[in-house]
Protein backbone atom coordinates (compact mmCIF):
# COMPACT_ATOMS: atom_id res chain seq x y z
CA UNK A 1 0.00 0.00 0.00
CA UNK A 2 2.71 2.38 0.10
CA UNK A 3 1.82 3.95 -3.18
CA UNK A 4 -1.17 5.16 -1.74
CA UNK A 5 0.79 8.03 0.02
CA UNK A 6 1.00 9.95 -2.86
CA UNK A 7 -3.05 10.29 -3.39
CA UNK A 8 -4.49 13.13 -2.84
CA UNK A 9 -6.40 11.63 0.14
CA UNK A 10 -5.38 8.60 0.98
CA UNK A 11 -8.38 7.48 3.14
CA UNK A 12 -10.21 7.99 0.12
CA UNK A 13 -8.16 5.49 -2.11
CA UNK A 14 -8.33 2.94 0.91
CA UNK A 15 -12.15 2.97 1.17
CA UNK A 16 -12.42 3.00 -3.26
CA UNK A 17 -9.00 0.02 -2.82
CA UNK A 18 -11.29 -1.73 -0.51
CA UNK A 19 -14.70 -1.87 -2.19
CA UNK A 20 -12.92 -2.60 -5.53
CA UNK A 21 -11.52 -5.63 -3.70
CA UNK A 22 -15.00 -6.65 -2.23
CA UNK A 23 -16.59 -6.59 -5.82
CA UNK A 24 -13.74 -8.47 -7.80
CA UNK A 25 -14.00 -11.11 -5.36
CA UNK A 26 -17.91 -11.29 -5.47
CA UNK A 27 -16.82 -11.31 -9.16
CA UNK A 28 -14.76 -14.37 -8.81
CA UNK A 29 -13.96 -13.30 -12.96
CA UNK A 30 -10.75 -11.89 -14.38
CA UNK A 31 -11.88 -8.47 -15.51
CA UNK A 32 -10.01 -6.27 -18.01
CA UNK A 33 -10.65 -3.08 -18.30
CA UNK A 34 -9.16 -0.79 -21.00
CA UNK A 35 -7.88 3.10 -20.69
CA UNK A 36 -8.23 4.83 -23.92
CA UNK A 37 -6.54 7.38 -23.26
CA UNK A 38 -3.00 7.66 -23.11
CA UNK A 39 -3.00 10.35 -20.03
CA UNK A 40 -4.45 7.79 -18.10
CA UNK A 41 -1.86 5.27 -18.47
CA UNK A 42 0.66 7.37 -17.49
CA UNK A 43 -1.14 8.21 -14.39
CA UNK A 44 -1.75 4.25 -13.92
CA UNK A 45 2.51 4.12 -14.28
CA UNK A 46 3.40 7.21 -12.28
CA UNK A 47 1.26 5.98 -9.97
CA UNK A 48 1.59 2.25 -9.61
CA UNK A 49 -2.21 1.88 -9.91
CA UNK A 50 -1.88 -1.29 -11.63
CA UNK A 51 -0.58 -2.63 -8.37
CA UNK A 52 -2.85 -1.77 -5.99
CA UNK A 53 -5.80 -3.52 -7.83
CA UNK A 54 -6.59 -7.07 -7.06
CA UNK A 55 -4.90 -9.56 -9.55
CA UNK A 56 -8.53 -10.27 -10.97
CA UNK A 57 -8.69 -6.68 -12.03
CA UNK A 58 -6.08 -5.56 -15.03
CA UNK A 59 -5.89 -2.64 -16.91
CA UNK A 60 -4.96 -2.89 -20.07
CA UNK A 61 -3.64 0.11 -22.69
CA UNK A 62 -5.63 1.67 -25.81
CA UNK A 63 -4.97 3.59 -29.01
CA UNK A 64 -5.80 7.05 -27.80
CA UNK A 65 -1.81 9.04 -27.59
CA UNK A 66 -2.17 11.32 -30.48
CA UNK A 67 1.99 10.92 -30.78
CA UNK A 68 1.71 7.06 -30.72
CA UNK A 69 -1.14 6.38 -33.95
CA UNK A 70 0.85 8.12 -36.45
CA UNK A 71 1.66 5.83 -39.05
CA UNK A 72 5.99 6.08 -40.23
CA UNK A 73 4.32 7.26 -43.86
CA UNK A 74 2.99 10.57 -42.45
CA UNK A 75 6.19 11.11 -41.01
CA UNK A 76 7.69 10.52 -43.50
CA UNK A 77 5.45 12.96 -45.58
CA UNK A 78 5.95 15.68 -42.57
CA UNK A 79 9.68 15.38 -42.83
CA UNK A 80 9.67 15.56 -47.46
CA UNK A 81 7.40 18.93 -46.40
CA UNK A 82 9.83 20.07 -43.99
CA UNK A 83 12.49 19.55 -47.01
CA UNK A 84 11.35 22.12 -49.31
CA UNK A 85 12.32 25.30 -50.19
CA UNK A 86 11.11 28.11 -48.23
CA UNK A 87 9.19 25.66 -45.58
CA UNK A 88 9.05 26.69 -42.21
CA UNK A 89 7.69 23.61 -40.54
CA UNK A 90 5.57 23.86 -37.05
CA UNK A 91 4.81 20.53 -35.05
CA UNK A 92 3.96 20.14 -30.89
CA UNK A 93 7.13 18.65 -29.39
CA UNK A 94 6.61 15.34 -29.33
CA UNK A 95 6.42 14.92 -32.86
CA UNK A 96 10.00 16.16 -33.32
CA UNK A 97 11.28 13.41 -32.31
CA UNK A 98 8.52 10.10 -33.72
CA UNK A 99 10.76 8.30 -36.23
CA UNK A 100 10.13 8.22 -39.77
CA UNK A 101 12.21 6.01 -42.48
CA UNK A 102 14.54 8.96 -43.07
CA UNK A 103 15.05 9.47 -40.05
CA UNK A 104 12.26 12.38 -37.57
CA UNK A 105 11.80 15.98 -37.85
CA UNK A 106 14.85 16.68 -35.58
CA UNK A 107 16.90 14.66 -38.30
CA UNK A 108 15.39 16.70 -40.87
CA UNK A 109 16.23 20.24 -38.83
CA UNK A 110 19.82 18.86 -38.40
CA UNK A 111 20.33 18.24 -42.19
CA UNK A 112 19.49 22.09 -42.71
CA UNK A 113 15.06 21.95 -42.23
CA UNK A 114 13.49 25.18 -41.09
CA UNK A 115 11.72 22.86 -38.53
CA UNK A 116 10.09 24.94 -35.34
CA UNK A 117 8.63 23.28 -32.21
CA UNK A 118 4.98 25.27 -31.06
CA UNK A 119 3.01 25.23 -28.18
CA UNK A 120 -0.08 26.34 -30.19
CA UNK A 121 -1.72 26.37 -33.73
CA UNK A 122 -2.11 29.92 -33.32
CA UNK A 123 1.49 30.21 -32.44
CA UNK A 124 2.62 28.79 -35.86
CA UNK A 125 -0.23 31.34 -37.18
CA UNK A 126 1.78 34.05 -36.16
CA UNK A 127 5.34 32.24 -37.12
CA UNK A 128 3.12 32.98 -40.68
CA UNK A 129 2.43 36.21 -40.41
CA UNK A 130 5.61 37.31 -39.49
CA UNK A 131 7.39 35.50 -42.45
CA UNK A 132 5.13 36.36 -45.29
CA UNK A 133 8.17 35.36 -47.92
CA UNK A 134 8.02 31.75 -46.17
CA UNK A 135 5.36 28.85 -46.21
CA UNK A 136 4.47 28.26 -43.03
CA UNK A 137 2.57 24.57 -42.52
CA UNK A 138 1.44 23.24 -39.29
CA UNK A 139 1.91 19.29 -38.67
CA UNK A 140 -1.74 18.98 -36.96
CA UNK A 141 -2.15 15.86 -34.41
CA UNK A 142 -4.73 14.92 -31.86
CA UNK A 143 -7.71 13.86 -31.27
CA UNK A 144 -11.09 15.99 -30.57
CA UNK A 145 -9.49 17.08 -27.88
CA UNK A 146 -7.08 18.95 -30.07
CA UNK A 147 -8.33 19.51 -33.07
CA UNK A 148 -11.13 21.90 -32.19
CA UNK A 149 -7.86 24.73 -31.79
CA UNK A 150 -6.69 23.73 -35.37
CA UNK A 151 -10.41 24.54 -36.27
CA UNK A 152 -10.18 27.92 -34.61
CA UNK A 153 -6.64 28.45 -35.90
CA UNK A 154 -8.02 28.24 -39.33
CA UNK A 155 -11.15 30.40 -38.97
CA UNK A 156 -8.86 32.71 -37.57
CA UNK A 157 -6.08 32.59 -40.79
CA UNK A 158 -9.14 33.31 -43.46
CA UNK A 159 -10.02 36.45 -41.22
CA UNK A 160 -6.61 37.80 -41.13
CA UNK A 161 -6.58 36.36 -44.76
CA UNK A 162 -2.97 34.71 -44.13
CA UNK A 163 -1.97 32.85 -47.41
CA UNK A 164 1.20 31.49 -46.36
CA UNK A 165 -0.50 29.26 -43.68
CA UNK A 166 -1.57 25.83 -44.22
CA UNK A 167 -2.30 22.83 -42.15
CA UNK A 168 -0.80 19.17 -43.22
CA UNK A 169 -4.05 17.74 -41.30
CA UNK A 170 -4.03 14.49 -39.33
CA UNK A 171 -6.57 14.55 -36.75
CA UNK A 172 -8.11 11.51 -35.55
CA UNK A 173 -11.68 10.80 -34.01
CA UNK A 174 -11.90 8.79 -30.73
CA UNK A 175 -14.75 6.60 -31.34
CA UNK A 176 -13.62 3.93 -34.81
CA UNK A 177 -10.51 3.16 -32.98
CA UNK A 178 -12.52 2.08 -29.75
CA UNK A 179 -15.12 0.23 -32.30
CA UNK A 180 -11.85 -1.58 -34.44
CA UNK A 181 -10.76 -2.69 -30.94
CA UNK A 182 -14.25 -4.08 -30.30
CA UNK A 183 -14.23 -5.58 -33.10
CA UNK A 184 -10.51 -7.53 -33.25
CA UNK A 185 -11.05 -10.79 -31.70
CA UNK A 186 -7.59 -10.31 -29.82
CA UNK A 187 -9.09 -8.83 -26.59
CA UNK A 188 -12.17 -9.72 -24.53
CA UNK A 189 -12.32 -6.42 -22.61
CA UNK A 190 -15.27 -6.46 -19.45
CA UNK A 191 -15.25 -2.39 -19.81
CA UNK A 192 -13.65 0.77 -20.44
CA UNK A 193 -12.20 3.70 -18.75
CA UNK A 194 -13.16 6.58 -20.90
CA UNK A 195 -11.38 9.79 -22.40
CA UNK A 196 -11.33 12.68 -20.17
CA UNK A 197 -10.02 15.37 -22.36
CA UNK A 198 -11.79 14.53 -25.82
CA UNK A 199 -15.17 13.74 -24.01
CA UNK A 200 -15.03 17.76 -22.70
CA UNK A 201 -15.28 18.28 -26.37
CA UNK A 202 -17.60 15.28 -28.23
CA UNK A 203 -19.30 14.95 -24.59
CA UNK A 204 -20.65 11.26 -23.36
CA UNK A 205 -23.35 10.59 -25.82
CA UNK A 206 -20.75 8.81 -28.84
CA UNK A 207 -19.93 6.08 -26.54
CA UNK A 208 -23.19 5.22 -26.14
CA UNK A 209 -22.63 2.30 -29.16
CA UNK A 210 -20.48 0.42 -26.70
CA UNK A 211 -23.06 -0.30 -24.45
CA UNK A 212 -25.98 -0.54 -26.65
CA UNK A 213 -24.09 -2.26 -29.38
CA UNK A 214 -21.31 -4.15 -27.62
CA UNK A 215 -22.43 -5.07 -24.38
CA UNK A 216 -20.14 -3.28 -22.54
CA UNK A 217 -19.75 -0.48 -19.64
CA UNK A 218 -17.74 2.49 -20.75
CA UNK A 219 -16.69 4.86 -17.65
CA UNK A 220 -15.45 8.62 -18.65
CA UNK A 221 -12.82 9.11 -16.21
CA UNK A 222 -10.75 12.07 -14.97
CA UNK A 223 -6.72 11.99 -14.92
CA UNK A 224 -6.20 11.76 -11.16
CA UNK A 225 -5.25 8.40 -9.17
CA UNK A 226 -8.61 8.85 -7.53
CA UNK A 227 -10.65 9.47 -10.77
CA UNK A 228 -9.00 5.81 -11.87
CA UNK A 229 -9.65 4.05 -9.05
CA UNK A 230 -13.44 5.48 -8.68
CA UNK A 231 -14.02 4.57 -12.11
CA UNK A 232 -12.69 1.56 -11.82
CA UNK A 233 -15.04 0.58 -9.22
CA UNK A 234 -17.69 2.15 -10.79
CA UNK A 235 -17.10 -0.46 -13.97
CA UNK A 236 -17.25 -3.21 -11.34
CA UNK A 237 -20.17 -2.00 -9.94
CA UNK A 238 -22.31 -1.83 -12.85
CA UNK A 239 -21.17 -5.58 -14.00
CA UNK A 240 -22.23 -6.47 -10.52
CA UNK A 241 -25.69 -4.73 -10.69
CA UNK A 242 -25.99 -6.28 -14.11
CA UNK A 243 -26.28 -2.78 -15.51
CA UNK A 244 -24.52 -1.70 -18.65
CA UNK A 245 -24.55 2.13 -19.62
CA UNK A 246 -21.78 4.87 -19.85
CA UNK A 247 -21.46 6.93 -16.94
CA UNK A 248 -19.28 9.96 -16.30
CA UNK A 249 -17.21 9.89 -13.13
CA UNK A 250 -15.52 13.37 -14.60
CA UNK A 251 -18.46 15.17 -14.38
CA UNK A 252 -17.06 18.38 -12.64
CA UNK A 253 -15.35 18.50 -15.53
CA UNK A 254 -17.08 17.49 -18.88
CA UNK A 255 -20.67 17.95 -19.87
CA UNK A 256 -22.88 15.24 -21.28
CA UNK A 257 -23.39 17.03 -24.46
CA UNK A 258 -19.78 18.47 -24.79
CA UNK A 259 -18.61 21.68 -26.19
CA UNK A 260 -21.20 22.56 -28.30
CA UNK A 261 -18.81 25.68 -29.68
CA UNK A 262 -15.79 23.30 -30.17
CA UNK A 263 -18.40 20.58 -32.20
CA UNK A 264 -19.65 23.16 -34.55
CA UNK A 265 -16.36 24.82 -35.58
CA UNK A 266 -14.90 21.31 -36.17
CA UNK A 267 -17.67 20.97 -38.35
CA UNK A 268 -17.29 24.26 -40.32
CA UNK A 269 -13.72 23.18 -40.61
CA UNK A 270 -13.08 19.48 -41.04
CA UNK A 271 -14.44 16.49 -43.18
CA UNK A 272 -14.35 12.97 -42.52
CA UNK A 273 -11.21 11.29 -44.44
CA UNK A 274 -13.31 8.05 -46.34
CA UNK A 275 -10.46 5.96 -44.43
CA UNK A 276 -6.88 6.54 -42.71
CA UNK A 277 -3.98 4.96 -42.03
CA UNK A 278 -3.54 4.26 -37.80
CA UNK A 279 -0.04 2.85 -36.68
CA UNK A 280 -0.81 -0.48 -35.75
CA UNK A 281 -4.38 -0.91 -36.26
CA UNK A 282 -4.25 -0.63 -40.48
CA UNK A 283 -6.79 1.63 -42.23
CA UNK A 284 -10.11 2.73 -40.29
CA UNK A 285 -12.41 3.82 -42.18
CA UNK A 286 -14.03 7.37 -41.51
CA UNK A 287 -11.55 7.64 -38.43
CA UNK A 288 -9.87 10.84 -39.46
CA UNK A 289 -10.39 14.55 -40.23
CA UNK A 290 -9.13 16.31 -43.33
CA UNK A 291 -9.64 20.27 -44.05
CA UNK A 292 -13.50 20.59 -45.39
CA UNK A 293 -12.98 22.33 -49.30
CA UNK A 294 -13.97 25.77 -48.17
CA UNK A 295 -10.96 25.68 -46.64
CA UNK A 296 -8.95 23.87 -49.12
CA UNK A 297 -6.75 27.11 -49.26
CA UNK A 298 -5.52 25.73 -46.30
CA UNK A 299 -4.52 21.94 -46.74
CA UNK A 300 -0.99 21.61 -47.36
CA UNK A 301 -1.67 18.38 -48.70
CA UNK A 302 -3.61 20.09 -52.19
CA UNK A 303 -0.42 23.28 -51.86
CA UNK A 304 2.19 20.85 -52.13
CA UNK A 305 2.82 17.59 -54.10
CA UNK A 306 3.26 15.36 -51.57
CA UNK A 307 4.50 11.96 -51.96
CA UNK A 308 2.50 10.40 -49.87
CA UNK A 309 3.89 7.24 -49.90
CA UNK A 310 3.02 4.42 -47.74
CA UNK A 311 5.61 3.11 -45.25
CA UNK A 312 5.36 -0.10 -43.62
CA UNK A 313 6.18 0.02 -39.54
CA UNK A 314 9.65 -1.12 -38.56
CA UNK A 315 9.70 -4.95 -38.64
CA UNK A 316 11.52 -4.72 -34.53
CA UNK A 317 7.81 -2.44 -33.75
CA UNK A 318 5.40 -3.75 -32.00
CA UNK A 319 3.82 -1.02 -31.20
CA UNK A 320 0.07 -2.05 -32.67
CA UNK A 321 0.02 -4.58 -30.56
CA UNK A 322 0.64 -2.31 -27.71
CA UNK A 323 -1.78 0.08 -28.89
CA UNK A 324 -4.49 -2.68 -28.83
CA UNK A 325 -3.87 -3.71 -25.25
CA UNK A 326 -2.60 -7.01 -26.62
CA UNK A 327 0.87 -6.78 -25.32
CA UNK A 328 2.42 -5.23 -22.35
CA UNK A 329 5.11 -2.46 -23.21
CA UNK A 330 7.74 -5.11 -21.72
CA UNK A 331 6.84 -7.65 -23.74
CA UNK A 332 7.97 -6.04 -26.82
CA UNK A 333 11.20 -7.85 -27.95
CA UNK A 334 13.22 -4.43 -28.59
CA UNK A 335 11.63 -2.51 -25.31
CA UNK A 336 14.68 -0.89 -22.91
CA UNK A 337 17.11 -2.39 -24.81
CA UNK A 338 16.93 -0.99 -28.79
CA UNK A 339 13.77 0.77 -27.80
CA UNK A 340 14.02 3.91 -25.11
CA UNK A 341 13.09 7.38 -25.16
CA UNK A 342 16.64 8.73 -26.09
CA UNK A 343 16.28 6.30 -29.34
CA UNK A 344 12.91 5.68 -29.71
CA UNK A 345 12.07 2.81 -32.69
CA UNK A 346 8.29 2.67 -31.92
CA UNK A 347 5.89 5.96 -31.49
CA UNK A 348 5.00 4.66 -28.09
CA UNK A 349 8.33 5.01 -26.90
CA UNK A 350 8.32 8.98 -27.57
CA UNK A 351 5.62 10.30 -26.29
CA UNK A 352 5.12 11.01 -22.35
CA UNK A 353 1.43 9.38 -23.17
CA UNK A 354 2.67 6.59 -24.75
CA UNK A 355 2.43 3.47 -23.03
CA UNK A 356 5.80 2.22 -23.47
CA UNK A 357 7.28 5.79 -22.36
CA UNK A 358 5.41 5.79 -19.45
CA UNK A 359 6.27 2.33 -17.93
CA UNK A 360 9.85 2.87 -19.35
CA UNK A 361 10.22 6.46 -17.06
CA UNK A 362 7.95 4.84 -14.14
CA UNK A 363 6.59 1.33 -14.38
CA UNK A 364 9.78 -0.42 -13.69
CA UNK A 365 10.37 0.96 -10.45
CA UNK A 366 6.91 0.34 -9.16
CA UNK A 367 7.19 -3.20 -10.92
CA UNK A 368 10.09 -3.93 -8.65
CA UNK A 369 8.58 -2.27 -5.82
CA UNK A 370 5.74 -4.76 -5.97
CA UNK A 371 7.64 -7.82 -6.55
CA UNK A 372 9.56 -6.70 -3.30
CA UNK A 373 6.61 -6.55 -0.90
CA UNK A 374 5.56 -9.49 -2.72
CA UNK A 375 2.71 -8.57 -5.12
CA UNK A 376 2.52 -10.51 -8.13
CA UNK A 377 3.63 -8.58 -11.51
CA UNK A 378 1.22 -8.10 -13.89
CA UNK B 1 0.73 17.09 -25.28
CA UNK B 2 -2.69 15.95 -24.51
CA UNK B 3 -2.40 17.62 -20.76
CA UNK B 4 -4.38 19.83 -19.96
CA UNK B 5 -3.65 22.22 -17.52
CA UNK B 6 -5.37 24.75 -14.90
CA UNK B 7 -5.18 28.23 -15.54
CA UNK B 8 -6.76 31.17 -13.74
CA UNK B 9 -8.20 34.07 -16.25
CA UNK B 10 -6.30 37.36 -15.92
CA UNK B 11 -8.35 39.63 -18.08
CA UNK B 12 -9.85 39.42 -20.84
CA UNK B 13 -7.18 41.36 -23.85
CA UNK B 14 -9.64 41.32 -27.26
CA UNK B 15 -12.62 40.30 -26.55
CA UNK B 16 -13.53 40.76 -30.53
CA UNK B 17 -11.14 38.32 -30.95
CA UNK B 18 -11.47 35.94 -27.90
CA UNK B 19 -8.02 36.55 -26.61
CA UNK B 20 -7.63 36.47 -22.79
CA UNK B 21 -4.46 36.39 -20.44
CA UNK B 22 -4.14 33.59 -18.51
CA UNK B 23 -2.03 32.96 -15.59
CA UNK B 24 -0.89 29.20 -15.23
CA UNK B 25 1.73 28.28 -12.40
CA UNK B 26 2.69 31.94 -12.47
CA UNK B 27 3.41 32.17 -16.18
CA UNK B 28 1.22 34.86 -17.95
CA UNK B 29 0.27 34.15 -21.56
CA UNK B 30 -2.21 34.97 -24.19
CA UNK B 31 -4.60 31.97 -25.05
CA UNK B 32 -7.95 31.72 -27.18
CA UNK B 33 -11.09 31.31 -25.54
CA UNK B 34 -13.24 30.95 -28.00
CA UNK B 35 -13.62 27.67 -27.62
CA UNK B 36 -15.97 28.87 -24.49
CA UNK B 37 -17.56 31.77 -26.58
CA UNK B 38 -21.44 30.48 -25.46
CA UNK B 39 -20.25 30.94 -21.85
CA UNK B 40 -17.33 32.62 -21.86
CA UNK B 41 -14.88 33.13 -18.63
CA UNK B 42 -14.28 36.42 -16.61
CA UNK B 43 -11.21 37.67 -14.80
CA UNK B 44 -10.32 35.08 -11.76
CA UNK B 45 -12.39 32.33 -13.80
CA UNK B 46 -10.49 29.26 -13.82
CA UNK B 47 -10.72 27.22 -17.03
CA UNK B 48 -8.44 24.02 -18.56
CA UNK B 49 -5.74 24.98 -21.26
CA UNK B 50 -4.83 22.63 -23.79
CA UNK B 51 -2.17 24.08 -26.79
CA UNK B 52 -3.16 27.49 -26.07
CA UNK B 53 -7.00 26.90 -25.72
CA UNK B 54 -9.54 27.11 -22.52
CA UNK B 55 -11.11 23.92 -23.51
CA UNK B 56 -13.60 23.99 -20.11
CA UNK B 57 -13.87 26.15 -17.25
CA UNK B 58 -13.82 24.44 -13.60
CA UNK B 59 -14.25 25.44 -10.29
CA UNK B 60 -11.63 26.84 -8.08
CA UNK B 61 -11.01 23.73 -5.79
CA UNK B 62 -11.25 21.70 -8.80
CA UNK B 63 -8.40 23.59 -10.46
CA UNK B 64 -6.23 23.78 -7.15
CA UNK B 65 -6.45 19.86 -6.48
CA UNK B 66 -5.93 19.24 -10.69
CA UNK B 67 -2.94 21.50 -10.46
CA UNK B 68 -1.36 19.87 -7.69
CA UNK B 69 -1.17 16.60 -9.43
CA UNK B 70 -0.41 17.81 -12.33
CA UNK B 71 2.22 18.75 -10.72
CA UNK B 72 3.40 15.39 -9.41
CA UNK B 73 3.92 13.99 -13.03
CA UNK B 74 7.36 15.55 -12.91
CA UNK B 75 8.66 16.38 -16.47
CA UNK B 76 5.57 15.90 -18.33
CA UNK B 77 4.60 19.01 -16.28
CA UNK B 78 7.41 20.96 -16.59
CA UNK B 79 7.72 20.45 -20.27
CA UNK B 80 4.21 21.59 -20.17
CA UNK B 81 4.94 24.77 -18.38
CA UNK B 82 8.08 25.69 -20.58
CA UNK B 83 5.90 25.44 -24.09
CA UNK B 84 3.50 27.33 -22.55
CA UNK B 85 6.19 29.90 -21.87
CA UNK B 86 7.40 29.60 -25.16
CA UNK B 87 3.65 30.47 -26.57
CA UNK B 88 3.88 33.60 -29.11
CA UNK B 89 0.31 34.34 -29.50
CA UNK B 90 -0.66 37.91 -28.98
S1 LIG C 1 9.16 -0.81 -27.07
FE1 LIG C 1 9.37 0.57 -28.82
S2 LIG C 1 9.05 -0.67 -30.63
FE2 LIG C 1 8.29 -1.86 -28.88
S3 LIG C 1 6.10 -1.37 -28.79
FE3 LIG C 1 7.14 0.10 -27.47
S4 LIG C 1 7.57 1.90 -28.76
FE4 LIG C 1 7.04 0.17 -30.13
Amino acid sequence: MRFVDEFRDPAAARALLATIRRLADESGEHHKFMEVCGGHTHTIYRHGIEHLLPESVELVHGPGCPVCVIPMGRVDDAVWLAEQPDVVFTCFGDMMRVPGSRGSLLDAKARGADVRFVYSPLDALKIAVDNPAKQVVFFAIGFETTAPSTAVTLVRARELGVENFSVFCNHVTIVPPIKAILDSPDLRLSGFLGPGHVSTVVGTRPYQFVPKVYGKPLVVAGFEPLDILASVAMLLTQLREGRCEVENQYSRVVAEEGNPAALSLMGQVFALRPHFEWRGLGFISQSALRLHDDFAAFDAEARFDMPGVRVADPKACQCGEVLKGVLKPWECKVFGTACTPETPIGTCMVSPEGACAAYYNFGRMHRDAAQLVGQPAR
Amino acid sequence: MCLGIPGRIVEITDPANHLAKVDVSGVQRTISVRLLEKDMPEPDDWVLVHVGFAMAKIDEEEARLTLAAVAQLGSAYTDEIEAFDSSQII
